[in-house]
């Protein structure tokens, strides 16, 4: 893994890998996949950062971190002054380090990269987060004094988190409403153990907690309380982070056969409900032998993955286009790959054809070829027609998509939907046009990354301070 | 934790009823709606209707019959102990409208869940005929109250060990036929009757309203899990619903759609039994 003794030029110095659990043997389990640096190769790997003085990575990451400082501190073995340099723009390293799409944010733009590998900026920011929760010293950044000021902030995701981590910070009360029985929102239900352990949301939602955030779990709000209620308690302002938490199916004969999941069903029973532990947790999941997961981003691979854990023979991904367009992060299809998911492109699902007790036993699909570019700029897939074929399958997860949950909107008179039924909020401020309520991650801008939720929750803390001290 | 305060065990202990302390539901929740429980950290989120409110004392009650793991966990919950997590109220309420006669419709537990709904429609004006039905006389539950949410209450039992000897839907059949003007029929209880019920309501040309019990997950609308065909759209019964037009039910995909893990749910529930049974069970100390 090391490399040996090499001229200091440090240029020359190859990007150091992470070692990881081997592809056969991490398939079938569901800790996590890499093991993270140890100090000496995140340092090593530092030293390839040239300190740029006009630091194109810093442009290419969401919450604009101060790249370079953070590397230089971890180059010099000042692993806690580098976490301190990474909580001033982000309240969630170890989670960013590991889940953001780093190809095409701030090491698509680390100017290494154009004749090298980039620097491992993701993998050195979880290794500094990673070190402090392990080995660091027990340390909370300083509190502003008490305004008085009461903030209600809806849905536990990491937009949500990262408001009320802001805006305690600033002096004011915050209260997290989350449905679900635990906080963490998509980190939590949706990515799996195997790329984002629990342990870890759990830790920073616990950090949250010591600073003074009061979490409370079932609390559906839009039932329990809505938001106008939440005014009546006497909360000042409230911030709207439900996500985009409605599940998208293909609308294709067949789709409610037994064995058909949504991907939001499917990773949810295994994550929250621990599925993959039944029977020692109590909700079931059925364990495909030929599982088809229909959709190429970062939530099929999940699902393929997860297949492949739950004891798969084969976990396919059937996607409509080709390989250059699937929207999943590189690694995230690189791991796939390894661990012997098999993809089917160019291909698209026409309907499901059930057994006699209402069992999915096979799919139909159609091939299809690359047209034109559509709106979206990626070539728009065409069915060849004629080209029908079966592929047998027990299990089929549908992971094309999400939408807008209609739930809270529908019970919050005075916001302003856009034609999906995304809320409308200023990409500045977050503010909503409803008085007093600011919106933002998934459930404005439909569903994004973690990074962008946080840069959202990020400009909406700011704005709801200004509001609260000053009053605009 | 989420206090158990009253305990009944009811039909010869196959049905159990609990008053749980829950006050921000219990004054929110409307008839028809219903709450999802978890009983400890390991366990499964269940869906239950809510049989009664109390919110001046922050109760609310649960009426189950114990069908597997989950609730045979449920079951050996006493007084003083409580669930892990109770959500809501979930679901859509009943619209409670003055249309004029009434007829309601309850078998086995489903007789927990058409209670609410009867004194709620008696309530806001309406003559209501209530028909209850349970397999044989020692099942039957909640005829005392059934008896007071009603105007007229048809009691059956499969076995004719009580009341009329014969299915709901005779008795269904028999107010439909002397009272041609009855305006809403509303049919709960295992997916079978709720089938046979609509059958006959439409041959009377009787609008019917049922309740359905997809398995559930989130009970948010946001996993999918408890999709149902209405009307041959897709709908979630847990924020479109429970509650559905009957006649543009498919019955036969929820009642294959509610087969989806009875392999799974018999592993965990022998294990449950053989645990309970060798006393080594740690799963509720
Ligand atoms: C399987 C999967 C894998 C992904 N992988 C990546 C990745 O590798 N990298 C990346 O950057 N992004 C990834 N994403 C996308 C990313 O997770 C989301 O963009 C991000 O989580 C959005 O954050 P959010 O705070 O807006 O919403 P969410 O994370 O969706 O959180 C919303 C929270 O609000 C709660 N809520 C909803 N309704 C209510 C209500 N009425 N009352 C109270 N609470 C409510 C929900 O339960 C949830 O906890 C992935 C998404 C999924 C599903
Ligand atoms: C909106 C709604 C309201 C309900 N109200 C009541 C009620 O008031 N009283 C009552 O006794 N029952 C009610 N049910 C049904 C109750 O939720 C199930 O009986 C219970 O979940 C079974 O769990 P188990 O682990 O004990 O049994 P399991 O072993 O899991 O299953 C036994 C049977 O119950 C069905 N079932 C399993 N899991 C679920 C689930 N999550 N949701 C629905 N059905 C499931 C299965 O199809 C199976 O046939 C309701 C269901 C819904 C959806
Ligand atoms: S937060 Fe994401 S984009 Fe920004 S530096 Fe870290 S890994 Fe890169
Ligand atoms: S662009 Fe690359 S080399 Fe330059 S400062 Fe950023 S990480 Fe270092
Ligand atoms: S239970 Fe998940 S959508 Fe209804």
């Amino acid at each position: 893994m090391t490399e040996e003794v090499k001229p200091p030029k440090r240029e020359k110095i190859p990007r150091q890998k992470m070692p990881e659990q081997e592809p056969k043997v991490r398939a079938r389990n569901f800790q996590e996949v890499p093991f993270g640096l140890s100090p000496e190769l995140a340092q090593k790997e530092a030293e390839r950062c040239i300190q740029c003085k006009d630091p194109r990575c810093k442009q290419g990451c969401p919450v604009e971190i101060d790249v370079p400082r953070f590397i230089k501190e971890i180059k010099e073995g000042d692993f806690e002054a580098a976490i301190r340099t990474l909580w001033e723009m982000n309240a969630l390293p170890a989670i960013c380090g590991r889940v953001c799409p780093q190809e095409i944010q701030c090491e698509g733009l680390c100017v290494i990269g154009k004749k090298e590998e980039p620097v491992a900026i993701g993998n050195l920011e979880r290794f500094a987060a990673d070190y402090q929760r392990l080995h660091g010293r027990d340390i909370l950044p300083p509190k502003a004094d008490p305004t008085g000021k009461k903030v209600a902030v809806v849905g536990a995701g990491p937009a949500g988190l990262t408001v009320a981590g802001d805006l305690i910070l600033k002096g004011h009360e915050v209260t997290v409403f989350e449905a679900l029985h635990a906080p963490g929102g998509v980190l939590l239900y949706g990515i799996p153990e195997f790329r984002l352990p629990k342990e870890i949301v759990a830790h920073e939602c616990h950090y949250l907690e010591r600073l003074g955030v009061k979490i409370l779990v079932n609390q559906v709000v839009g039932r329990t309380d809505t938001v106008d209620e939440l005014f009546e308690q006497g909360f000042d302002a409230v911030f709207l982070a439900v996500g985009a938490g409605l599940p998208v199916f293909l609308n294709v004969p067949g789709e409610n056969l037994i064995g058909i999941y949504s991907a939001n069903e499917y990773l949810t029973r295994a994550n929250l409900m621990k599925a993959y532990a039944f029977p020692e947790y109590d909700t079931p999941l059925v364990k495909g032998k030929n599982v088809a997961t229909f959709g190429a981003g970062n939530v099929s691979m999940d699902s393929a993955r997860t297949a492949l854990r739950m004891g798969a023979d084969h976990s396919y991904i059937i996607y409509r286009r080709s390989e250059a367009e699937m929207p999943a992060r590189a690694a995230e299809i690189h791991h796939a790959h390894e661990e012997g998911v098999e993809f089917m492109l160019l291909s698209a699902p026409t309907r499901f054809l059930g057994d006699e007790e209402g069992r999915v036993k096979a799919v139909e699909c159609l091939r299809m070829e690359l047209g034109e570019p559509d709106a979206s700029g990626r070539r728009r897939p065409v069915p060849l027609e004629g080209s029908e074929f079966i592929v047998d399958i027990d299990l089929a997860v549908i992971s094309i998509g999400a939408g807008a949950n209609p739930l809270l909107t529908k019970t919050t008179p005075g916001l302003a939907l856009n034609k999906w039924g995304y809320i409308i909020a200023d990409p500045k401020t977050g503010k909503t046009m409803k008085p007093k309520v600011w919106a933002g991650g998934d459930i404005v801008t439909g569903s994004a990354t973690v990074i962008l939720a946080m840069g959202a929750g990020r400009l909406s803390a700011n704005s709801i301070h200004d509001f609260l001290t000053m009053g605009w | 934790m989420f206090e158990i305060v009253e305990r009944q065990e009811m039909a010869q202990g196959t049905v159990v009823s609990n008053w749980v302390k829950a006050p921000k539901i219990a004054k929110k929740a409307k008839p028809g709606q219903f709450v999802i429980l978890r009983a400890n950290e390991k366990g499964e989120r269940i869906p239950l209707t809510m049989a009664d409110t109390d919110p001046a004392k922050g109760l609310i009650n649960i009426i189950y019959q114990v069908v597997g793991k989950s609730t045979a966990l449920f079951k050996t919950l006493k007084v003083g102990d409580g669930y892990l997590d109770v959500i809501g109220p979930l679901g859509q309420p009943t619209h409670l409208d003055k249309v004029g006669k009434v007829v309601c419709v309850g078998g086995g537990t489903g007789v927990a869940v058409v209670h609410p709904i009867t004194r709620g429609l008696k309530q806001v004006g309406n003559q209501v005929f209530a028909v209850i039905g349970a397999r044989n006389k020692d099942l039957l539950i909640l005829e005392d109250q059934m008896r007071a949410a009603s105007h007229e209450l048809m009691v059956c039992t499969d076995d004719g060990s009580y009341g009329h000897h014969g299915f709901v839907t005779d008795m269904l059949k028999k107010v439909l036929t002397e009272h041609q003007d009855i305006a809403l029929a509303v049919c709960i209880g295992p997916v079978p009757m709720m089938k046979f019920c609509c059958k006959m309501t439409k041959e009377f040309g009787v609008k019917t309203l049922v309740s359905l019990n997809p398995i559930m997950v989130d009970g948010t609308g946001m996993c999918g899990c408890c999709r149902v065909t209405v009307g041959g759209k897709r709908k979630f019964a847990c924020v479109d619903g429970p509650e559905f037009d009957g006649h543009e039910t498919d019955f036969e995909e929820l009642t294959a759609r509610l087969k989806g893990y009875l392999d799974l749910e018999k592993v965990s529930y022998d294990e449950f039994k053989a645990a309970h049974g060798s006393g080594k069970c740690s799963c509720c100390s």
